[in-house]
């Protein structure tokens, strides 16, 4: 348990900050996940929303291109999607979604999709931002709507909120993060050379499969068993397979430079 | 097996209906709303292609009057920032800080900027339009509410006096915006006594009008000057008559 509840800590001081920032006036973090700005200096803007905007107009303020940086580089250099699962705030509900949905005992999906789409969506919103001069997927988000209704405390945060989970409960399993989320596809693709990997010692592994029920991104975990090796970029560093394992054959490490590849 | 299948696909419909219905809820009841932007906004299409929706503007304002679009404020795009006058005005800081804080120039500090300086007075946010039918001073009732509110009282807002026909003693003390120099804050409709303010800030690009070349002021020294390169040919389409016979409907 002992990531799942860091990663909430994280999570919720991260909003908490914003609330903070925006409603109380406390200079730490202001704004919200679109752009914000830490202890009044460090501007700090969502590189992927960023592009859009780019591809939109073909110019962004300064500011914002500086602050898109320094998050590429601080993500692509940690682990791989830290930001989908100790950060991103709807990660909570999905979460949730995918607690209800196996507690009800639910599992047929009603929307089955492969979880490349995410990466088609991702290109045709860099498409759409284009064609149609405005950042695509930005303004039809429903992280950010979510995170803006939370972090300004408005009512809309609600509808939102369980509009996702029953999405994530009833339509599939793990829908939204897993197989649609464009900023999920993003980060993937930025974290090809991440330095924390989730590492799989196979010589440990007795096939017990207890990760694979617990990853929601059970494609990354294809190795288990197999091979030893670190896990690929999909995966959101959410540390569950590890807290799962009880044969020490899946944990944190910090990528060594293999030849290969 | 069967009834438990049967419940569990019950479970998720009704879930999915909860989930429908809330979409429903957000959409089905949003209201168009005027885009009234926060100072030195750009050109709205060029905003919208700037604007990243950081919120950073709203946070700075000290008066609360930014909000950012939510799913009900339709027209609006969701996420971006806009104020209602009429809850809260734009006071206008001389430091003007929410553009300030803008990280992508969506709010462009070059359109508030002169002489190196920053002057709120060039913000052009919107237009007041005063409602003659319903402003109580074109009745001849004495107010002067959203004169002494504007801040560039005299320039954007001059009050005209006109004789009162039907007293014969009195005058109509009538307010009229001047475009020119109204900044569209909106304290005038917020000060505004009627019901519904009488006076109302319109996005500037829905009230000002554009008038063509071939309007010329001519006891405007230098007026003319726009006619300079303008193509003197006519332009008669000599096929036009022909095709006027032959085939419209006569
Ligand atoms: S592989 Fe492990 S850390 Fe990665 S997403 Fe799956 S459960 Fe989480
Ligand atoms: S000028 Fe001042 S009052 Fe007006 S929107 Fe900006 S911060 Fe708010
Ligand atoms: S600060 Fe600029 S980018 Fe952020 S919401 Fe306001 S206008 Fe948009
Ligand atoms: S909006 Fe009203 S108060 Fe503001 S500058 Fe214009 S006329 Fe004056
Ligand atoms: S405050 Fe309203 S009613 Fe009074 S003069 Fe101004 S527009 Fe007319």
């Amino acid at each position: 348990m002992k990531f799942t509840i860091a990663r909430r800590v994280v999570q919720l001081t991260i909003l908490g900050l914003f609330i903070a920032g925006n409603i109380y006036g406390i200079n730490i973090l202001k704004g919200n996940l679109s752009s914000s700005e830490l202890f009044g200096m460090i501007g700090l803007s969502d590189p992927y929303a960023l592009l859009q905007l780019f591809l939109a107009g073909f110019s962004v303020g300064s500011a914002s291109v500086i602050g898109a940086l320094i998050m590429v580089v601080f993500y692509a250099l940690i682990a791989p999607r830290a930001f989908c699962s100790w950060v991103c705030p709807v990660n909570i509900l999905t979460d949730l979604g995918a607690y209800i949905r196996t507690k009800l005992k639910i599992g047929k999906n009603i929307i089955n999709i492969s979880s490349n789409s995410r990466y088609y969506l991702f290109a045709l919103s860099l498409i759409f931002s284009f064609i149609f001069s405005i950042a695509a997927f930005e303004s039809i988000s429903y992280i950010g709507a979510f995170t803006r209704g939370v972090v300004y405390l408005s009512g809309s945060a609600i509808s939102i909120a369980i509009i996702i989970i029953c999405i994530e409960a009833f339509l599939g399993k793990r829908l939204i993060c897993g197989h649609l989320c464009p900023l999920g596809a993003f980060w993937a693709l930025v974290s090809r050379f991440s330095l924390i990997r989730i590492y799989h010692n196979s010589k440990n592994c007795t096939h017990c499969n207890k990760c694979k029920v617990v990853c929601p991104e059970m494609q990354v975990l294809d190795i288990v068993g197999k091979q030893s090796g670190n896990i690929r970029s999909e995966c959101i560093s959410c540390g569950r397979c590890v807290e799962a394992c009880d044969d020490d054959a899946l944990n944190f490490s910090i990528l060594k430079f293999r030849r290969e590849q | 097996m069967q009834r438990r299948d049967a419940i569990k696909t019950g479970f998720s419909l009704v879930g999915l209906l909860a989930a429908g219905s809330f979409v429903y809820k957000e959409y089905a009841n949003a209201k168009p709303v005027l885009k009234l932007r926060p100072p030195a906004a750009l050109d709205e299409d060029e905003f919208l292609t700037r604007c990243i929706r950081c919120g950073l503007c709203v946070e700075a304002c000290p008066f609360d009057t930014l909000k950012l679009a939510e799913f009900k404020d339709s027209g609006v795009g969701i996420g971006t920032p806009f104020f209602t006058p009429r809850d809260i005005p734009c006071y206008m800081c001389e430091d003007i800080p929410c553009v300030v804080e803008c990280p992508t120039e969506a709010l462009d500090p070059k359109l508030v900027t002169k002489d190196g300086a920053l002057d709120i007075n060039m913000a052009r946010m919107g237009v007041a339009v005063v409602d003659e039918k319903n402003c109580v001073a074109y009745f001849g009732i004495q107010c002067d509410a959203c004169y002494r509110a504007c801040p560039l009282i005299d320039k954007a807002l001059w009050i005209d006096y006109k004789r009162n026909e039907r007293t014969g003693k009195h005058a109509f003390l009538l307010p009229i915006v001047d475009s020119d120099y109204c900044t569209g804050c909106g304290k005038c409709e917020l000060a505004c006594i009627t019901d519904k303010a009488a006076i109302t800030v319109l996005p500037r690009d829905m009230v000002i009008g554009k008038v063509g070349d071939n309007y010329v002021k001519g006891w405007v020294e230098g007026d003319d000057a726009k006619l300079k390169d303008v193509d003197t040919k006519m332009h008669l389409d000599s096929k036009k008559g022909i095709k006027y016979l032959n085939e419209d409907e006569l």
